[in-house]
């Protein structure tokens, strides 16, 4: 016999051909550099929202959506159900925790420049993903029914209907009928079950094959002290050796979320009465609260316009344009970066931790 | 063998006239298909309660200096007896986002804890962001009722 004997192709080789499986786990390599800490945010978000899909299948089985029922099987889920008060507690938990890394993720995205050529479509679908994470946010919280969360999605859907033109029909889709009722409970119900779930996972879908087809990007300083050779161009396998790395991390944040669900298990307030006035104290969750100070602070009339409809204008053209960047950063390139945009970056970080700071105040 | 000739192309008459009719049956079954989805999500309008008037409370029931949240067709109005024991009636709809309004009993003004608007007991905006001032209805005592009427 000659040459060194041949191994056996697997059972998944012999059908999907030779080393395809190995090719694509293979392909996925990690740089390692100064910023490499900013590679963990996403998967980490993936987790949490692995777990979201966990602990909301469970919450399923016992949750029911009229506006009779819901804050009572809530507190039934709460106090009678063994480890209900887990489940449900590390459910508001992680959704915000979720919300936490990535809103991380994406500005460290940011801030490495991430987004410029070819990601430019890895950055919109982060950024659809980012809102649909904060629609899961909005509706998730109607669920239990009670006063807290009854004015914030009263206050919530009469902004979407004070946009133009379209408003008052957007307002009536949201809320199944002019005031919020238990039709807005059911609809939103539907939202967070069933319509939220299916785009988030399609879209999730695209950013995940965009970021492995396209591999993990180098921010521009770090890329251009390689090119200089000022630096050694370092990588790790993705896996094993950056997947074990992130499981640290996941199995680290199931410790918090049983720790934090233990020690401060989530409120569940008092039921939704739709003829109380609205209590004080009042306030939307924290990712909300920047732009529910501003509305706060802005005058009735601003020219010709109401001022609720001018912040709102505003934050959506704002939106639009974070979207966009990477479409109108154009002088980023290979081994540059753009003193703008990273400015517009920190004025919008600062913007967003001094209004949520003067709204907890 | 030679293939046989194709007697169009793109582009050629005929086959703009096949793409026309293709694209067009295409594109009205769609619409057929989505007007009654779209329909669907839009929910029938409800029929807006019609009585004008509406007991909102004992005239013995409330003191001088409160008010009280009550029930005026599907929405919620506020009822507030002043300090020197008139009745007065509003919307509790903020102008402003929709939040509930309540009465202050150390502003003697009506307040929504949502964006800290606060309007007189006229019911006009004078403070935080709401933009118009609150409806006003009419109050009035009718033997042991207070009965809050809206015009027209």
């Amino acid at each position: 016999m000659s040459g060194p004997p041949q191994k056996k192709p697997s059972w998944l080789d012999e059908r999907f051909g030779a080393g395809t499986i190995e090719e694509f786990l293979r392909h996925k390599i990690i740089p390692i550099h100064r910023h490499s800490i900013w590679y963990y945010f996403g998967g980490m978000t993936l987790f949490l929202f692995i777990i979201q899909v966990l602990t909301g299948i469970l919450l399923l089985l016992y949750y029911r959506p009229t506006p009779n029922d819901a804050f009572e099987s809530v507190q039934y889920v709460m106090t009678q159900v063994r480890f209900g008060w887990l489940i449900r507690s590390v459910h508001s938990w992680s959704a915000n925790l979720m919300i936490f890394t990535a809103f991380v993720h994406m500005f460290s995205v940011y801030f490495l420049k991430a987004y410029r050529k070819p990601r430019e479509l890895t950055w919109v679908t982060g950024m659809l993903l980012l809102f649909i994470v904060m629609g899961f946010g909005f509706s998730g919280y109607l669920l239990p029914w009670n006063t807290l969360a009854f004015f914030a999605t009263k206050v919530g859907t009469e902004m979407a209907g004070s946009i133009p033109i379209i408003g008052k029909w957007f307002l009536i889709f949201l809320r199944g009928g002019e005031e919020v009722t238990g039709a807005t409970l059911t609809r939103f119900f539907g939202f967070h079950v069933a319509v939220l779930p299916g785009l988030a996972t399609v879209l999730l879908a695209f950013h995940l094959l965009f970021v492995q087809q396209l591999g993990m990007s180098l921010p521009p300083g770090v890329e251009k002290a390689i090119a200089e050779g000022r630096e050694p161009k370092r990588t790790m396998p993705f896996v094993p050796n950056f997947f074990l790395r992130d499981m640290i991390g996941w199995y680290a944040a199931l410790g918090v979320l049983g720790a934090l669900a233990a020690i401060f298990p989530w409120e569940l307030g008092a039921k939704a009465d739709p003829f109380a006035a609205a209590p004080a104290g009042i306030r939307p969750e924290w990712y909300f609260l920047f732009m529910f100070q501003t509305l706060k602070y802005l005058p009735p009339k601003v020219l010709f316009m109401d001022g609720e409809l001018l912040g709102i204008l505003l934050f959506s053209a704002a939106a639009m344009v974070w979207v966009a960047v990477p479409f109108l950063d154009r002088h980023v390139g290979f081994g540059r970066t753009t003193r703008f945009f990273t400015g517009a970056g920190v004025f919008v970080i600062g913007y967003m931790l001094v209004f949520t700071w003067l709204a907890l105040r | 063998m030679s293939p046989p000739e194709i007697p169009e192309k793109a582009g050629q008459p005929g086959r703009r006239w096949v793409n026309i009719l293709l694209g067009g049956g295409l594109a009205a079954s769609v619409v057929s298909f989505l007007y009654p989805a779209i329909r669907y999500i839009i929910p029938p309008a409800v029929a807006e309660s019609t009585s004008r008037s509406v007991v909102a409370a004992k005239a013995d029931e409330l003191k001088r200096n409160t008010g009280k949240i009550f029930k005026f067709g599907s929405k919620p109005a506020l009822l507030v007896r002043t300090a020197d024991g008139t009745f007065r009636a509003f919307t509790a709809v903020c102008t402003h986002l929709n939040c509930t309004v309540q009465y202050r009993d150390d502003l003697h003004q009506i307040w929504c804890a949502c964006h800290n608007g606060l309007y007189d007991l006229e019911g006009r905006n004078v403070s935080g962001p709401p933009p118009r001032p609150l409806e006003v209805y009419e109050a009035h005592v009718q033997g042991e009722d207070v009965v809050v009427t809206r015009s027209a």
